[in-house]
């Protein structure tokens, strides 16, 4: 049975859509990640397109259904890009479709660039949504620094379109360096390799990629071309043996496209540095394959269909996301009470009907 | 300004209240004397002062439990309370509440500079957290110009900025976990030494929510290495709009200054006869300061040098040494000491897109005319964030609520051209009525049903954030 779809293009439009629903919806924007639940279905196609674009003030404004490779190819023709580094998931998933923005903000995307740049959510001015009562809301706005009121555009960043349908997306943007160089270093323990990339974070060399894959450290400076070339020198002193490399490491990384050929479970675990180290050395001696990204605070684990990661990891982490595969163990990790209890009252304060469940 | 009506019924049992708050924490944590009181009557916003029922300075999280749950039971109001140096009344009391401070939490829990965190105590001051690190080569980013007194409660209350924030943020972009008191007692843990959250991240509404959400005790914040070095250089234009065009050409040009501040005539001739930083005779004026090794600097002041000729500047200073660094920020550090010294003054925090600079400096000219009252305007413009120090004589009758009126109209010339009424000191009571020019009545609402989770009866901080009329039906 094919799904009915709505694809609003203006927000009252959306809000009508919403307010006289009368079962649960499925939000989808490019369909890349997402693996619809079978509802009725929300496109944000239909809210689309840049509405403004200030270079020199390092400002976008964009509908959530804008394409990323739009707002890319936007970008990088004015020298510019978002600089922390949105996942695709196509590889990954084997899903087709264009990643939109408002998908991005939803699972508050960030890549390697984590360590310097942040992530979505830091780069978020602002944003519109409409709820699930239709009401129809903007908080934040456009421009770089801003208090008033509380910050509830944030609260969308991650929350898997839970709490509303967003529309429209304010984002902050940086300029494209001059030059990227990325520098490598056998190393195959994770208990030394995340000791090493911790130096060179704890460095004034401003690296801002740091990673653990297949044996090795991988490090990216980026800057002007001078600078570029005394930090790669810098760091070389910290960390002897490290070389400049001619490859790019970093779209496979923030992709996780190295464990896209097996068909095993991925999963994405936030930790604490040192425990990344720790964690890695502990997985791989149950067999699971092991990568490290943000210095050891992002560990990529892909294991055998099925095996409970969060019991293997025995407390070491901060969360971990099953992005692939399935199992008894839930997808996302289960919050403390407290915090669940609040995060529940929020979810029906803003969508009552629960029409955003998933 | 209007404050609600203090409830009669919990005045006329002040004493059973804090007979009962020595019940669950020991009796020297609880301020009850007119003289004691004193220090609390009011914050940075000196114009409004109010006694509180009582003060509780805690000496742990579940001291800080203990008395929210009492107040919660007993349906009083409770204000949280960090080192007071809000600007916007943040920590003003009302006669019915209990201040709950976090003065005496200041412990460093945990450094870690293998893992780039610190876990500390919020009560401890924004610049004694640096402080704690910083023999080490590290540092904490957020560095607000009060960060001598402010505490980093505050500052999660606030979501305060600083001078660098142009490069790395303000408070909520690095802050990684807290740890929280609702106001019925539960402690909550958000976040912690990871860096993201997995699903619905509470964290970044708790940041900047005024107070209004819990009481937050614990924080988690990310620490940096210090730059090896950093440098500034000052430009000086005929014009303001000259100025705020070169400050939009730097910022696309790929340098990454770590911070752009602005200064116009009033304020660079005041700062001239306070602090005699020998700064040009000039319209308006910059100063970009810029870090990494010697070479990256030099590089660095290379380009913005090309950049500032391109607009005819009436003068451009390097700093080649730490004196002359020094002498170049003398005078913007002590402008609004200087300002200060000639006048009494009310200082704006509004934000707006960085091309409408020129744009807002000419309207606010105008209105500085038609009010009759002197404006400076020295601020942060790599972020638009502005601040407006309007001038104004405290004795004279009528001219605090003329200077009130005229910074309201300035705030909503900031939201006129695309921008926002507080970039960095908050809403409070100062700018709460204004909050009908920003948002309308489903923005507030879907703000207040995060309040309503969180603190359903309303006694965290009510007064404040919202416009009275709005939130009017919630609070009790
Ligand atoms: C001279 C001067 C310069 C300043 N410069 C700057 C600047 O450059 N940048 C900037 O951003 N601000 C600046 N400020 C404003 C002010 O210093 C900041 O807002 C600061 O963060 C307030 O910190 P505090 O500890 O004094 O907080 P308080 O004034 O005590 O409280 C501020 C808010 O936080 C809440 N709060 C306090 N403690 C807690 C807690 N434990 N849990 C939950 N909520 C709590 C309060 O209820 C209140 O709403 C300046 C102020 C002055 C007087």
């Amino acid at each position: 049975m094919t799904q009915t779809t709505f694809t609003p293009t203006t927000e009252d439009e959306l809000s009508d859509i919403i307010a006289s629903a009368i079962g649960p919806f499925d939000i989808v924007g490019g369909g890349t990640r997402h693996t619809p639940a079978g509802h009725q279905r929300l496109s944000t196609a239909g809210l689309s397109g840049v509405r403004l674009y200030e270079p020199g003030a390092l400002t976008l404004v964009a509908g959530a259904g804008t394409t990323m490779a739009e707002i890319n190819a936007l970008l990088a023709d004015n020298g510019q890009r978002l600089p922390f580094e949105p996942m695709d998931h196509r590889a990954v998933l084997g899903t087709t479709g264009e990643p939109t923005l408002g998908g991005m903000i939803a699972l508050n995307h960030c890549g390697p660039r984590r360590v310097q740049a942040g992530s979505a959510r830091d780069m978020l001015l602002g944003l519109r949504f409409v709820d699930g009562s239709g009401r129809i809301v903007k908080n934040g706005g456009r421009v770089m620094k801003n208090v008033t009121g509380y910050d509830i555009a944030r609260l969308h960043c991650g929350a898997r379109g839970k709490l509303g349908v967003m529309t429209e997306i304010s984002l902050k943007v940086l300029p494209l360096p001059e030059r990227t160089a990325t520098m490598a270093l056998a190393e195959p323990s994770p208990i030394a390799a995340v000791a090493g990339l911790s130096k060179a974070l704890g460095s004034p060399f401003e690296v801002n990629g740091a990673a653990w894959h297949q044996g090795r450290i991988l490090l990216r400076v980026e800057g002007f071309n001078d600078s570029v070339s005394y930090r790669a020198d810098q760091l070389a002193g910290l960390l002897p043996g490290l070389t400049l490399v001619d490859e790019n490491p970093w779209d496979d990384l923030r992709d996780a496209r190295f464990a896209a050929t097996t068909d095993r479970d991925i999963w994405r675990v936030s930790l604490r540095a040192s425990n990344g180290a720790k964690a890695a050395e502990r997985l791989m001696g149950m067999g699971v394959d092991v990568t490290l990204d943000w210095g050891g605070a992002l560990l990529w684990a892909s294991t055998d269909n099925g095996f409970d990661l969060r019991s293997a990891l025995g407390g070491l982490h901060g969360h971990a996301t099953r992005l692939r595969g399935a199992g008894d163990a839930p997808a996302l990790e289960p919050a403390a009470d407290g915090v669940a209890q609040l995060t529940t009252a929020l979810q029906k304060a803003y969508d009552p009907r629960g029409l955003f469940n998933g | 300004m209007d404050m609600p009506i203090p409830s009669a019924e919990i005045l006329s049992r002040r004493a059973d209240h804090i007979a009962a708050l020595k019940s669950v924490v020991p009796a020297d944590r609880v301020i009850e004397d007119v003289i004691g009181l004193r220090a609390y009557e009011c914050d940075a916003l000196t114009a409004y002062r109010c006694t509180p029922l009582a003060v509780v300075l805690p000496c742990n999280t579940e001291e800080v439990a203990a008395v929210l749950k009492l107040c919660h039971d007993r349906g009083i109001p409770v204000v949280p309370r960090g080192a007071g140096t809000s600007l916007a009344g943040g920590s003003l009391p009302t006669a019915d509440a209990v201040v709950v401070g976090v003065a005496r939490l200041t412990d460093v829990l945990e450094v870690d500079y293998d893992d780039r965190i610190m876990r500390i105590q919020t009560g401890r001051t924004n610049l004694s957290v640096t402080a704690a690190i910083e023999e080490d080569g590290w540092f904490y980013a957020p560095d607000p110009s009060s960060q001598l007194a402010c505490a980093i409660s505050g500052n999660i209350g606030m979501n305060s900025g600083g001078a660098h924030c142009l490069k790395y943020g303000v408070t909520v972009n690095n802050l990684l976990g807290l740890r929280m008191v609702l106001m019925d007692g539960t402690i909550i843990d958000l976040g912690g030494a990871h860096m993201d959250a997995g699903d619905i991240d509470l964290l970044p509404v708790v940041c900047g929510a005024e107070g209004q959400l819990g009481i937050v005790t614990e924080a988690t914040l990310r620490i940096l290495p210090k730059p090896e070095g950093a440098r500034p250089v000052m430009v000086a234009f005929g014009s303001s709009a000259v100025a705020g065009a070169c400050v939009s050409d730097t910022i696309q040009a790929g340098i990454v200054p770590v911070a752009i501040e602005f200064m116009d005539r009033p304020c660079i001739e005041a700062c001239e006869a306070f602090a005699k930083a020998g700064y040009p005779d000039c319209e308006a004026l910059l100063i970009i300061e810029v870090e990494g090794s010697d070479r990256e600097i030099d590089h660095q002041l290379a380009l913005i040098r090309e950049i500032a000729e391109r607009h005819n500047p009436d003068e451009i200073r390097e700093s080649r040494s730490a004196d002359e660094s020094a002498r170049i920020w003398l005078g913007r550090k002590s402008a609004f000491g200087a300002m200060g010294q000639i006048n009494d003054y009310m200082c704006l925090d509004g934000t707006i897109p960085v091309s409408e600079l020129p744009y807002v400096l000419e309207r606010i000219g105008e209105l500085s005319k038609e009010y009759g009252l002197g404006v400076a305007n020295v601020f942060h413009a790599g972020d638009g964030n502005m601040h407006p120090l309007i001038l104004f004589d405290a004795n004279k009758p009528g001219d605090l609520e003329r200077c009130e009126a005229m910074g309201a109209d300035i705030l909503r010339l900031c939201i006129e051209v695309g921008g926002c009424l507080t970039g960095e000191h908050g809403v409070g009571i100062e700018k709460r009525d204004l909050m009908h020019a920003q948002f309308n009545a489903q923005d507030l609402e879907a703000q207040m049903i995060v309040k309503d989770v969180f603190d359903p009866k309303w006694l965290l901080n009510a007064a404040k954030v919202f416009p009275l009329d709005a939130s009017e039906a919630r609070r009790a």
